[in-house]
C-alpha cells in the first residue's frame, strides 16, 4: 500500500474513532452504560429475524435515495431537493392507485402502473428544482428547500382534503389500498423482494454507470468543472438536467415503494427523511457507489437497532441521529484535515 | 484488478446477506392451533369495571406504545398510568414503553408501530398495548401476524361483533371508556360558567370518537344552558375547531395555541379541549393575566387543572388502571380472548381509582354555586338521564334520532356528522 493510502485510511479510521468517542461520552452524560448500549443497539438491530426484517425494509428506500443523490453529486449538484421529489413520487402513485383500485385491470398491474406514476413523479419534482437552477438562476439548494416545503403541504391538502377518509380528518394518511394492491411481501411481514431487488439493482446500475460509461464520465466531469466540461464539448445544462431527472426518478420510486410495500397509503411525512440520510450516507462514502450498500445497510440497522435506546436506557431514539451525523461530520473534518495534511507534506 | 476484486466481494456479500436475510421468519409466526382460548364473550360492554384483585406475583413483561410523550398531561400519560397501574397489580410485571409513535413520527424515521412492537417483543413482551387510534391499523396488522402475543387496541373497535369494523382478531382486545359522560359534564360546567354564552371547543382529528366527544359536551352543554339555566337554546353558540391531530406538529397540523387564542379573542370566553396536550388551559391562563375573563377545561389526565388552576373549570379524564390491570392477568393465566370494551364510571364514586374507566375532577375555576348545580347534574347522570335521546337532529338538519328514541352504542359511536346547533366541520362519513 502507498503511504497515501494508509495516510487516507488513518485518517479515516481516526474519525470512525473520534465519532465513537463522543457518542460514548455522549451516553455516558446520559446515564447509560455504553457497552451495554452498543450492545443492545445491535441486538434490537439483528437480535430476531423480525428486526432483520424490518431493517431490509429500510434498506430499500435508503438505498434509492442514495443511489440518486450520488448521481447529482457527481454531477456537482446538491439536490437537497430530494425530500419532496421522494414524496411526489408517493403522491403520484397513491393517486393512480386510487384512480385504478376500482377498475377490472389486474392489481399487478395496477401495482405497476402505480410505481410507474411515482417514478415520473420524483421525476417531474426534480426536473422543477433542475429547471428553476438552469433557467431561473435559482440554486439547487434552495429550490430544492422551497419544493419540499411544497410538497409537504400538497400532501397535507390531500390527506385532509381531497383524499381523505371517509368520515376522518387525520394526519394519519389516506384510507389504507385493498391487500392486492399491496407488493407482494414475504408473509406475516412487509418485507418485499420485489422493493429490496428493485433497490439493489438500481444502487448497482448507478455504480457501473459512474464507473464504466461516457455517461458517468461526462457527469463526472460535468461536477468537477463544468467550465471545462463546455470547452470540451458536453452539454452542460443538460447533463445537469438528467442528473435531477434520475435522482428525482430514483427518489420517486423510493416513494412508491413507501406507498406500495410499507405504509398502503399517503400520509404527511412519508419519506421520512430518507433523502437527507441518502445525503450523509453518500458524503460518508465520499460519493463512491462501491461502498452505497454496505454503509447504508449500517444506518438502516442503526435506525432499527436504536429503538432499543429508549425501550432499555429511555434515551430518546433520535441518539441514532446523533451518531450518524457525527460519523459524517468527523469523517467530512477528517478529509479536510486529511488533504491539509497532504499538502503541508 | 484488486479494485475489481473488492468489488465483486462487496456486491456478493450484499447479495448473500440479502438471501441469508430474507430467510422464512421462525420466531414469531405460530400455527393457528396457537390461538388463545375463547371462552370469554367476545363483546363485554360493562357498565363499571370491578375492583381488579391483586394476582400470584409471576414474571410478565409488556409492552406499550404511546402516541405522545409519557408526561404529556393528557392521553399518553392516562394511559401510561394505567401501565404502571398494571405493574402495581400483577406482582413482578414490567412495562416496557415506546413514546411519540404516530404515523411519520421523526422519532422512528420509517418505522411503522408494528414495527416497533416488534422491538418491545423481542425484549420479552407478551402483551401490546397499542395506545391511539393513529396506530389502529397498525394493532391489527401485527395482532394477526404475531397469533402468540396478545394485543390491545386502546379506543379501537376491530373486535366489536356489533360494530361497523368487525374484524376477527383472536388475540386482541380493544378498550375504550365511556368519556361521553364526562364530556356532557364537561359542557355542562362550560354552560354554567360562560357569560358570552359562546363556547369553543378545540378538537382534534375528526372521526368517530371525536365527533361523539365534541357532540356530548354539546348535549351538556345545551341541557345545563337550557334546563338549568332556563335561557334559550339558540342563543348558544358552540363551535368546534379541530386541528388535525392529537396535538400540535409543527407544519403539519394547525397550531392548538392559535387556535385558543382565536377562541378567546373572538369572544368565546370558555373553551373546552379535545386534544391530548394543555394549550387551551395555557392559553386561556395568559388571557386572564392579560384581563380577560376565560375558563378552559382540560381533558384526559386527572390532575391536568393544574397546569392553570385558577381558569380550570374541570377535567374529564381516563382512569384506564382497572381495565388495563383485568385484561393483562387475562394474559398472565391463558384466559386472554378477544372481546371489546366500552367501559363506564363508577357513579358511586366517580374518582375511584380501582373501579371507573372515566371520571371528572372538578377545577378551581368552578364557582362554588355552579360547582352544587353540576353536582347536581352529575347526580341525574347517575340516575339514568340520557341526553342521547331524540329528538336529535345531525348537522345538516337530517333527523337523527326522533322523539324519545334512544340512541344505540353503535349510533353513538359511529356518530356520523356533529349536531344541529353545533358550528364547525363535520367530514360526514359516507
Amino acid at each position: 500500500m502507498k503511504k497515501n493510502s494508509w495516510i487516507n485510511v488513518g485518517f479515516q479510521v481516526g474519525a470512525l474513532v473520534v465519532a465513537l468517542l463522543i457518542t460514548t461520552l455522549l451516553l455516558v452524560a446520559a446515564g447509560a452504560p455504553p457497552l451495554k448500549a452498543y450492545a443492545s443497539i445491535i441486538s434490537g438491530a439483528f437480535g430476531s429475524s423480525n428486526n432483520i426484517e424490518n431493517i431490509l425494509i429500510t434498506w430499500s428506500p435508503l438505498l434509492l435515495t442514495t443511489a440518486g443523490v450520488l448521481i447529482t453529486f457527481s454531477a456537482g449538484l446538491w439536490n437537497i431537493g430530494i425530500e419532496g421529489q421522494m414524496t411526489l413520487g408517493a403522491i403520484f402513485a397513491t393517486g393512480v392507485l386510487r384512480a385504478l383500485q376500482n377498475t377490472q385491470l389486474p392489481p399487478a398491474l395496477i401495482i405497476i402502473l402505480g410505481i410507474l406514476a411515482g417514478v415520473i413523479g420524483g421525476a417531474l419534482w426534480a426536473a422543477l428544482a433542475g429547471a428553476l437552477k438552469t433557467f431561473g438562476g435559482v440554486n439547487e439548494i434552495f429550490g430544492g428547500l422551497g419544493l419540499n416545503f411544497v410538497s409537504t403541504a400538497l400532501t397535507i391538502y390531500l390527506v385532509f382534503g381531497p383524499w381523505k377518509r371517509p368520515g376522518v380528518g387525520s394526519m394519519s394518511g389516506t384510507q389504507p389500498f385493498d391487500e392486492k394492491l399491496w407488493l407482494p411481501s414475504l408473509p406475516h411481514t412487509e418485507l418485499s423482494l420485489w422493493a429490496l431487488g428493485i433497490s439493489l439493482l438500481v444502487i448497482i446500475a448507478v455504480y457501473f454507470m459512474l464507473r464504466g460509461t461516457h455517461l458517468g464520465l461526462r457527469l463526472k466531469a460535468v461536477g468537477k468543472n463544468s467550465k471545462a466540461a463546455f470547452l470540451m464539448g458536453v452539454p452542460t445544462w443538460q447533463y445537469s438536467m438528467f442528473a435531477f431527472l434520475l435522482c428525482g426518478a430514483f427518489a420517486g420510486l423510493s416513494g412508491a415503494i413507501q406507498v406500495t410495500s410499507v405504509y398502503h397509503r399517503l400520509l404527511p411525512n412519508i419519506s421520512n427523511g430518507y433523502g437527507f440520510l441518502g445525503l450523509l450516507v453518500a458524503m460518508l462514502i465520499n460519493y463512491q457507489a462501491l461502498w452505497a450498500a454496505p454503509i447504508a445497510f449500517f444506518f438502516a440497522a442503526v435506525n432499527i437497532g436504536s429503538v432499543q435506546l429508549q425501550i432499555q436506557y429511555k434515551l430518546d431514539s433520535s441518539f441514532a441521529g446523533v451518531l450518524q451525523d457525527l460519523l459524517v461530520l468527523l469523517v467530512l473534518l477528517g478529509e479536510g484535515a486529511r488533504q491539509r495534511f497532504i499538502k503541508k507534506g | 484488478m484488486r479494485k475489481n476484486v473488492l468489488t465483486i466481494a462487496l456486491l456478493a456479500m450484499t447479495i448473500v446477506l440479502v438471501l441469508t436475510a430474507c430467510g422464512p421468519a421462525a420466531t414469531t409466526v405460530a400455527p393457528a392451533t396457537s390461538v388463545p382460548p375463547t371462552s370469554v364473550p367476545s363483546t363485554q360492554v360493562a357498565a363499571t369495571l370491578p375492583p381488579v384483585p391483586t394476582v400470584t406475583p409471576a414474571p410478565f413483561i409488556f409492552g406499550m406504545l404511546l402516541v405522545g410523550a409519557k408526561n404529556d398531561n393528557g392521553w399518553s400519560q392516562a394511559t401510561y398510568d394505567g401501565g404502571l397501574y398494571v405493574e402495581q397489580q400483577i406482582a413482578g410485571s414490567k412495562m416496557l414503553y415506546l413514546e411519540n409513535v404516530y404515523s411519520g413520527s421523526p422519532s422512528y424515521p420509517g418505522l411503522t408501530a408494528s414495527q416497533l412492537a416488534d422491538q418491545l417483543v423481542s425484549q420479552g413482551a407478551k402483551l401490546i398495548f397499542f395506545n391511539s387510534d393513529d396506530m389502529k391499523d397498525e394493532a391489527l396488522k401485527f395482532a394477526n401476524a404475531n397469533p402468540k402475543i396478545y394485543v390491545v387496541g386502546v379506543s379501537d373497535d376491530w373486535t366489536w361483533k356489533d360494530g361497523k369494523n368487525y374484524t376477527v382478531s383472536a388475540n386482541q382486545v380493544d378498550i375504550m371508556g365511556r368519556m361521553e359522560y364526562m364530556k356532557m359534564i364537561a359542557g355542562c360546567a362550560a354552560a354554567l360558567t360562560t357569560q358570552t354564552g359562546k363556547i369553543g371547543f378545540l378538537g382534534p382529528l375528526i372521526n368517530d370518537e371525536t365527533r361523539r366527544l365534541a357532540a356530548s359536551a354539546y348535549l351538556g352543554a345545551k341541557y345545563c344552558w337550557s334546563q338549568v339555566l332556563g335561557k334559550d337554546a339558540t342563543k348558544l353558540t358552540f363551535t368546534v375547531t379541530w386541528i388535525g391531530f392529537w396535538f400540535n406538529i409543527p407544519g403539519v397540523t394547525a397550531d392548538p395555541t392559535q387556535v385558543a387564542d382565536n377562541f378567546f379573542n373572538t369572544g368565546y370566553d370558555v373553551v373546552i379541549s379535545g386534544i391530548d396536550t394543555t394549550e387551551a388551559l395555557v392559553e386561556a391562563e395568559k388571557a386572564k393575566t392579560a384581563g380577560k375573563a376565560v375558563w378552559a377545561l382540560a381533558y384526559d389526565y386527572k390532575t391536568n387543572c393544574g397546569v392553570a388552576p385558577d381558569i380550570c373549570l374541570g377535567v374529564p379524564y381516563f382512569n384506564w388502571g382497572p381495565a388495563f390491570a383485568a385484561t393483562a392477568k387475562t394474559a398472565v393465566d391463558g384466559t386472554f380472548a378477544e372481546n371489546f370494551q366500552w367501559n363506564g364510571p363508577d357513579w358511586t364514586n366517580l374518582s375511584n381509582p380501582d373501579t371507573g374507566a372515566v371520571g371528572f375532577a372538578k377545577g378551581q375555576g368552578l364557582s362554588a354555586d355552579n360547582g352544587t348545580k353540576l353536582d347536581a347534574f352529575i347526580a341525574q347522570l347517575a340516575a339514568g338521564l340520557n341526553l342521547w335521546t331524540g329528538p336529535i337532529n345531525l348537522q345538516d338538519g337530517t333527523a337523527y334520532l326522533t322523539a324519545g328514541t334512544v340512541a344505540t352504542d353503535q349510533q353513538i359511536w359511529y356518530l356520523p356528522q356533529l349536531l344541529e346547533g353545533m358550528e364547525g366541520a363535520s367530514v360526514p362519513s359516507k
